[in-house]
């Protein structure tokens, strides 16, 4: 992907209001593959016990990360909307870490779009959540 | 035969509000989402109270999918809390200075979480009921829905399994 493709997606990652307000970052993007980031955020806080941050927090950045990945695909055109997502939690995300996303639009047909996403913070050998969806295609 | 006095209807009313109040100011991002709960006895609704920044798509406009999930996910994690903690409220065991402290309350963890988007969400309010349908020891099955103009035209559902605090802090990690 160039730079410019980056600077594009960023720029529509920031006209989403919500993906905008809890700060996401577009890493990577292209062919039907997609990397977001979140940095950690006490307004994000979930359990107050831990520190531990909303598990829709991470939800929201998996589900962006999912749509991202699904208009990165060349045959794409115009925006998309979530069918629906599982997300499952496999270990609490550790607090002041930032969330990285990596998604993957493995399958498309003319109207659904199947994503496959994954969240980690700083060890990156145990994932803090996975993801898998279905998405719309075309208008 | 001894007749007990009913308590005061405000002295109730003011033990679950207080208490209800506790539980979700100690949750930061139910702040952030701009989520309230309306009681009514023990049925709570969760209200999402539009904003801007909940926008997902500009163009239509709709409210963001991640949005929603985490308005699903407070509405399932508060039900499932308040379902739990009724009785000590009742009862007077739990205060909301308990609550607020932290010490004998802690939240049930999210499992897993799966959001089914069925019409997209419009710019103004939305409401969501919770229901509770297996509560174990270890593990809480709960069903979600959220509606904004009609009651029977839901735009979204969600299930989600979540690990209780008791089996949570017997697990060892």
């Amino acid at each position: 992907m160039t730079k410019d493709n980056r600077a594009i997606a960023q720029s529509f990652i920031d006209a989403i209001p919500h993906s905008h307000a809890l700060g996401m970052k577009i890493d990577f993007v292209g062919d039907g593959e997609a990397h977001m980031s979140m940095d950690y955020d006490e307004r994000f806080i979930g359990d107050p016990a831990t520190s531990v941050i909303h598990g829709g927090t991470v939800f929201a950045l998996l589900d962006t990360c999912g749509g991202a990945a699904v208009i990165s695909h060349p045959d794409h055109n115009g925006a998309t909307a979530t069918i629906d997502l599982r997300v499952d939690y496999m270990r609490p995300a550790s607090p002041g870490q930032r969330i990285r996303a990596v998604a993957t639009c493995y399958n498309r047909t003319r109207s659904v779009a199947f994503v496959r996403a994954v969240a980690m913070d700083d060890r990156e050998d145990k994932p803090v959540a996975t993801a898998a969806g279905a998405f719309v295609t075309g208008g | 035969m001894t007749v007990r006095t009913p308590e005061p209807v405000q002295v109730v009313k003011q033990r679950r509000d207080d208490a209800l109040a506790a539980i979700v100011a100690a949750i930061p991002y139910i702040q952030f989402l701009n989520v309230s709960f309306e009681r009514r006895g023990d049925e709570l609704t969760a209200v999402m109270a539009y904003r801007d920044t909940l926008i997902g798509n500009p163009a239509l406009p709709a409210l963001h999918g991640g949005a929603i999930a985490a308005f699903l996910e407070v509405a399932a994690v508060i039900e499932l809390t308040w379902a739990t903690a009724w009785a000590a409220i009742e009862d007077g065991t739990l205060t909301p200075e308990a609550i607020t402290s932290g010490h004998q309350f802690a939240l049930p963890k999210t499992i897993d979480f799966t959001v089914d988007y069925l019409r997209s969400g419009l710019p103004r309010d939305a409401y969501a009921r919770a229901t509770i349908n297996r509560s174990g020891r270890r593990y809480a099955s709960v069903h979600v829905e959220a509606w904004q103009d009609n009651r029977d035209r839901l735009f979204a559902q969600g299930t989600g399994h979540f690990l209780m605090p008791d089996a949570n802090s017997a697990k060892a990690d």
